[in-house]
């Protein structure tokens, strides 16, 4: 299964050091939805270990297993070579596990200064009653000074750079003395010249025998950084790379890399839908121009962060874009709100299934309709049988396995839970069906069904796919159009697809950003 | 190793929360969700009616109705917000202005019944309205709007009679003498009883009660109101404009407390400035309990109106069989305490 990968891979756990952290076989189920496959990785001490995984691949869950978040489903986890497994976050903190998290601001406390921020979990671990500053001050100057952090200790966190927040979070980590630590894509909200303030940081750690569980789709961190790329892809290791690291490869094994036939012709697009000029999400991101006409449907691919979600945002009315227009069947379209853009034919699944499509205390039909309830309703009330015929209409047409159009959601696979967010959106006629990572968390027969049943109903409208997975993309779309740093870098067609190319177009942006400057 | 998690198939697949240790083939805790309020209720009743014969009578049950009337009343109001996950704190504040306004428009404008019922739903429908705008615009947490608007209300009502309460021939602040007088068709709707039985606050709230259940239930509109309470930004995804609906929310709660405030003043049969003090927990306490009812896990207007009728029941009982009246307060709470581990104590609820 992993081919010519199998070349790179490192020497075995027994090599150069006993392992200090071992995953065998980790898995992790939550309801019907198998997040973690079975999932073998291990770090030694000093080494730096880039994750890299795509949307959905199932790291931030692995994390959370090491960080005692969750548990774990099957398998073991070792760390120096006894079985661990702890039993809350501040149990795996005592284990020296710590982890800084992708969003800055929930590794510290914005309220309170440099100071308190960096004692606090000392004083959480005991100590005199009262709190007198100049006994912590000496050693919160040796923390700062450690991450070469030169701010005054009586600075609010509030009043600091995100680079500086973060740098407190790490000398907090540090405070642990950790046997391991994770950091969840670090350099995502910093300069060059911050990221390398961060490098220097993690290498003095690495000097110092630490493990670093580095998280990044960044190929100059992990130029600069990796001793090891390891990569993750729907819940299983899909590649072990050692010096000299191959990032074409990895980036490869992350997205997949059976080239999946392309079951069907391209079909060209007919009359133009949806064009955007020089639309640009935020004011720093690069103008996008683009077309969606019908019958043709349409994926965007791009790795976390290329913008994806923020140009659909706009086409749904859920964002202001900062400049630039976009024309809905030639007339100009600005839609205020979701629901202006939904009055307009332009329907959206949303990213996120459970936290933005679903509602719980919903039954299957009531998902379904929810969009549409005035289409069920007379006088306001509404029509609970024809609402009731309508989704068990979908739930044939889609296969959907479910105990009965009236199950709760709770009842249904991720698979088939995305099965009936399509069903919502198909339930009528639509100018511009927007689907964001309608793939995450779905199991290959419902990937199939939701490709086709989308492919089906293509010919009256534009159909936009946006997936972080190359196979999941050329599986659906006719079209792909590559985004990279907010930009649509290169376009590409079923049929002729180089997938070199589209690997190049994803890698290249992303190897080159840090290079740049 | 600690023990290996068995997969929870009543937890969204896809739901991001760490899983909970469960014990296995409890069947008996899905039915003491569902009925244990339920049966809790019928018991009740039964032992009452063994203790004290003229408990079951009409005339009490009637009473008991009268007396859970008016809170029945704010807490379907209440409910609503309830609904879009939002909560109401002012409206016991809104129905004491509501008695305020009513009685100051007729006592001392000499305004008519009309005039009088209609200032106090409007004022019932401006708070509601503020109080949505503020939470929905201001993004003041909804606790804290309207307990700001509470306090407020309470305060504002003392205004204009300078802390007195509102009699006919009263003395005015600026030294005249009040003119005006309830009207006997306001005073009706506290004193009236058709087939000389049911009081109008009865069938008023019974009225209510059957619009706001077909509202939240059988229209698009309740519908709508209930994913917004469930996932907010499901709803906003899927096109429905959530502000409104909140905002609607609040001043259904606002003018359901402006009618429990004008049922209370003809009920009292003066502007008494210190009525309507216990509506407030009263009536949350009701809409909390429905919670229970049935199981729903969830604000619904049945069980709000039976949760009210269980607390009206048990004080009228327990009074029947001499139960001092400065118990009310700990009954009333224990009982919330208890509905409330039903609904989420023994409830499958991912924690």
């Amino acid at each position: 299964m992993l081919g010519e990968e199998a070349a790179h891979r490192g020497p075995a756990a027994g090599g150069a050091g006993a392992p200090r952290l071992a995953l065998e076989g980790v898995t992790k189920s939550f309801g019907a939805s198998a997040v973690l496959k079975g999932v073998d990785l291990f770090l030694r001490a000093g080494e730096i270990v880039a994750f890299m995984g795509a949307n959905g691949a199932g790291k931030s869950t692995l994390v959370k297993i090491v960080a005692g978040v969750h548990d774990l489903s099957g398998g073991a986890m070792r760390l120096d070579g006894r079985p661990f497994q702890p039993s809350s976050p501040s149990d795996a903190l005592r284990h020296g596990i710590v982890v800084v998290h992708q969003a800055i601001n929930d590794n510290v406390v914005l309220s309170m200064d440099v100071l308190e921020n960096l004692c606090i979990d000392r004083l959480c671990r005991g100590g005199p009653v009262l709190f007198r500053r100049g006994r912590w001050r000496a050693e919160a100057q040796a923390m700062a000074a450690r991450v070469g952090l030169d701010v005054p200790l009586n600075t609010p966190v509030s009043e600091l750079s995100l680079a500086d927040r973060q740098m407190v979070a790490i000398a907090r980590a540090l405070g642990h003395d950790p046997k391991l630590l994770i950091l969840d894509e670090p350099t995502s909200a910093l300069s060059d010249a911050e990221a390398e303030r961060l490098f220097r940081v993690v290498l003095d750690l690495k000097r110092r025998g630490v493990p670093v569980l580095y998280i990044s789709h960044r190929m100059g961190d992990i130029r600069r950084l990796a001793d090891r790329i390891v990569t993750l892809r729907d819940g299983v290791v899909t590649g072990d790379f050692a010096p000299p690291l191959d990032y074409g490869a990895a980036v490869q094994a992350m997205l997949g890399r059976q080239l999946a036939k392309a079951s069907h012709a391209r079909v060209p697009g007919g009359e133009v839908v949806v064009e955007t000029r020089d639309l640009r999400v935020s004011a720093e991101s690069p103008p996008v121009s683009l077309s969606l006409r019908t019958c043709e449907v349409t994926a965007v691919v791009g790795l976390v962060g290329a913008g994806k979600t923020e140009l659909a945002e706009c086409l749904f009315g859920a964002r202001r874009p900062a400049a630039g227009a976009i024309r809905l069947d030639g007339r100009p379209f600005a839609p205020a709100s979701p629901g202006a853009a939904v009055a307009a034919g332009v329907h959206m699944a949303a990213e996120d299934r459970a936290g933005a499509s679903l509602v719980p205390d919903f039954d299957l039909s009531q998902n379904v309709s929810l969009p549409f309830t005035r289409a069920f309703s007379s006088l306001g009330l509404l029509g609970r049988s024809a609402e009731r015929r309508h989704a068990a209409d979908f739930v044939r047409r889609l296969g959907i396995v479910a105990p009965s159009e009236i199950a709760p959601m709770s009842a249904l696979s991720g698979g088939n839970q995305q099965k009936v967010v399509l069903a919502r959106w198909l339930s009528r006629p639509c100018r511009l069906l927007i689907l964001d990572e309608p793939f995450q968390g779905v199991d290959i027969a419902a990937r199939r069904d939701i490709g086709q049943a989308l492919r089906d109903t293509a010919e009256a409208r534009a159909t936009l796919v946006l997936c972080a997975d190359l196979d999941e993309a050329a599986e659906v779309a006719d079209r792909i159009l590559v985004m990279s740093q907010g930009a649509v870098v290169s376009e590409h067609f079923a049929g002729s697809l180089d997938r070199e190319a589209v690997i190049r177009d994803l890698s290249k942006s992303t190897h080159a950003e840090r290079h740049a400057a | 190793m600690p023990s290996a998690m068995q997969p929870d198939l009543a937890q969204p697949a896809s739901a991001n929360l760490p899983e909970r240790k469960r014990s296995e083939g409890f069947a008996f805790r899905p039915i003491a969700v569902r009925y244990g309020l339920v049966t809790l209720l019928v018991l009740m009743v039964a032992f009452f009616g063994v203790m004290e014969p003229s408990f079951l009578s009409v005339r009490n049950l009637v009473i008991v109705l009268q007396s859970v009337s008016i809170v029945a009343i704010l807490a379907l109001g209440v409910t609503a917000t309830l609904v879009v996950g939002g909560f109401d704190l002012s409206i016991g504040a809104v129905a004491a202005t509501s008695l305020m306004t009513s009685s100051y428009i007729m006592v001392v404008f000499g305004g008519g019944t009309v005039a009088a019922v209609g200032a106090c739903l409007a004022v019932g429908a401006l708070v509601g309205l503020v109080n949505g705008l503020l939470i929905v615009r201001l993004r003041i947490p909804d606790l804290l709007a309207t307990l700001g608007m509470m306090f407020l209300l309470l305060g504002l009502q003392l205004i204009p009679t300078e802390g007195r309460s509102i009699a006919s021939g009263m003395t005015l602040p600026d030294g005249s003498t009040a003119t005006g007088s309830f009207t006997a068709a306001f005073l009706a709707l506290g004193r009236y009883r058709v087939f000389d039985l049911v009081p109008i606050s009865v069938l008023v709230m019974l009225a209510l009660a059957l619009l706001i259940t077909v509202f939240l239930t059988f229209t698009r509109f309740g519908r709508i109101m209930y994913a917004i309470g469930s996932n907010e930004r499901a709803a906003r995804l899927a096109g429905a404009p959530v502000e409104a609906y909140r905002i609607a929310a609040y001043m259904i709660s606002g003018v359901f407390a402006s009618v429990g405030g004008v049922l209370l003043a003809a009920r009292v049969g003066r502007g008494d400035v210190s009525s309507g003090n216990s509506l407030l927990l009263d009536a949350v306490a009701a809409a909390l309990i429905g919670f229970a009812v049935f199981g729903a896990g969830k604000p619904n207007a049945i069980g709000t109106a039976i949760g009210a009728l269980f607390v009206g029941l048990l004080l009228n009982g327990l009074t029947m069989m001499n139960a001092p009246y400065y118990a009310q307060d700990f009954i009333k709470g224990a009982v919330l305490v208890a509905a409330l581990m039903f609904t989420f104590g023994l409830s499958n609820r991912p924690r």
